[in-house]
């Protein structure tokens, strides 16, 4: 089970979908940004497995390849994570709410 | 009080009974310490992303959340990647989750728990999402991964080696710098409050 990258691929691919369902149906703002934190984390344990098993190399050299485009890609996460909240923050000192369908300027 | 008692009660049975199914597993199906310990953390974390996305308390939200990365930092170190579960512990529970719970603190009304947690769509979300679960389990079981059989250890010190010595790093490298320069000075300025603006 744990020698599989099938099993790893599938755990991703549910943490995947949950953050999906996440993003599409929670009202709050800050709930979203924090499905799109899982859809990536979801992303990065699929890159990791797919190191892990050899797909960018069968050396330990290949292993870290994979290994360095997810720290790229944690880095990443933390800018867009600085960035969406610090907007979530400047429309809720505007709007008082943290309610996505309660933003309803660009439709006015 | 109660309450109190009754939810800690239920985290101690819930905790009890993920550790009967490892020692069941262990000891009578005769699977080993990998095996047990992927299960455990695939359902802590299954069960704690679900709990990120149903919970009424935004709050509660934010410290499953912190949940779900510690068990995926534990399947990255059952990976063989060590690494990567550190930089996921310091990055995404030390200051993720902080930064996300600082906003959550700052943007909560009073009735804001109280209010509808799903939006109209939700129907049509959990769909949408199940149809990507699904489409996502028939490509990766239906294809030929190949030779992928064996995992690879890998040591802190090839990566680091990777990282610092082959050129071809060290452009993403400096732009990830400079990636994260930008996103602090946007952040400030975004979140900066104007002089004389709505407060």
């Amino acid at each position: 089970m744990s020698n599989s990258l099938d099993a790893y691929l599938i755990l991703s691919g549910i943490l995947f979908s949950i953050g999906t369902f996440g993003f599409l149906a929670r009202r709050n703002a800050i709930s979203m940004l924090m499905s799109i934190e899982l859809m990536l984390n979801a992303v990065n344990l699929a890159i990791v497995a797919f190191a892990a098993f050899g797909a960018f190399g069968e050396t330990a050299q290949g292993v870290s390849r994979g290994s360095v485009i997810a720290l790229m890609v944690i880095s990443v996460a933390a800018a867009e994570a600085t960035v969406g909240l610090a907007i979530v923050i400047a429309i809720y000192r505007n709007k008082r709410t943290p309610l996505v369908d309660e933003y309803d300027a660009m439709s006015q | 009080m109660i309450r109190t008692l009754l939810s800690i009660a239920i985290a101690l049975a819930i905790l009890g009974a993920v550790a009967a199914v490892a020692a069941l597993m262990i000891v009578f199906l005769g699977q080993d310490w990998e095996d047990a310990l992927l299960w455990i953390l695939s359902a802590v974390m299954i069960g704690s992303a679900l709990l990120v996305v149903t919970m009424r308390d935004i709050i509660r939200c934010g410290l499953a959340m912190i949940v779900c990365f510690g068990a995926l930092a534990g399947i990255y170190v059952l990976l063989g990647a060590p690494l990567i579960g550190a930089a996921q512990v310091i990055v995404y529970i030390g200051a993720i989750s902080v930064l996300i719970l600082f906003a959550i603190m700052l943007t909560q009304t009073k009735d804001a728990p109280r209010a509808l947690v799903f939006q109209t769509q939700s129907a049509a979300a959990a769909v949408a999402s199940i149809v990507i679960a699904v489409v996502i389990g028939l490509s990766i079981t239906a294809t030929d991964w190949g030779e992928a059989s064996e995992r690879i250890r890998l040591a802190t010190n090839t990566l680091s080696e990777e990282l610092f010595t082959d050129p071809g790093n060290l452009l993403p490298f400096e732009v990830v710098g400079v990636l994260l320069l930008a996103a602090v000075i946007g952040g400030v300025f975004l979140a900066k409050r104007e002089p004389g603006g709505p407060s």
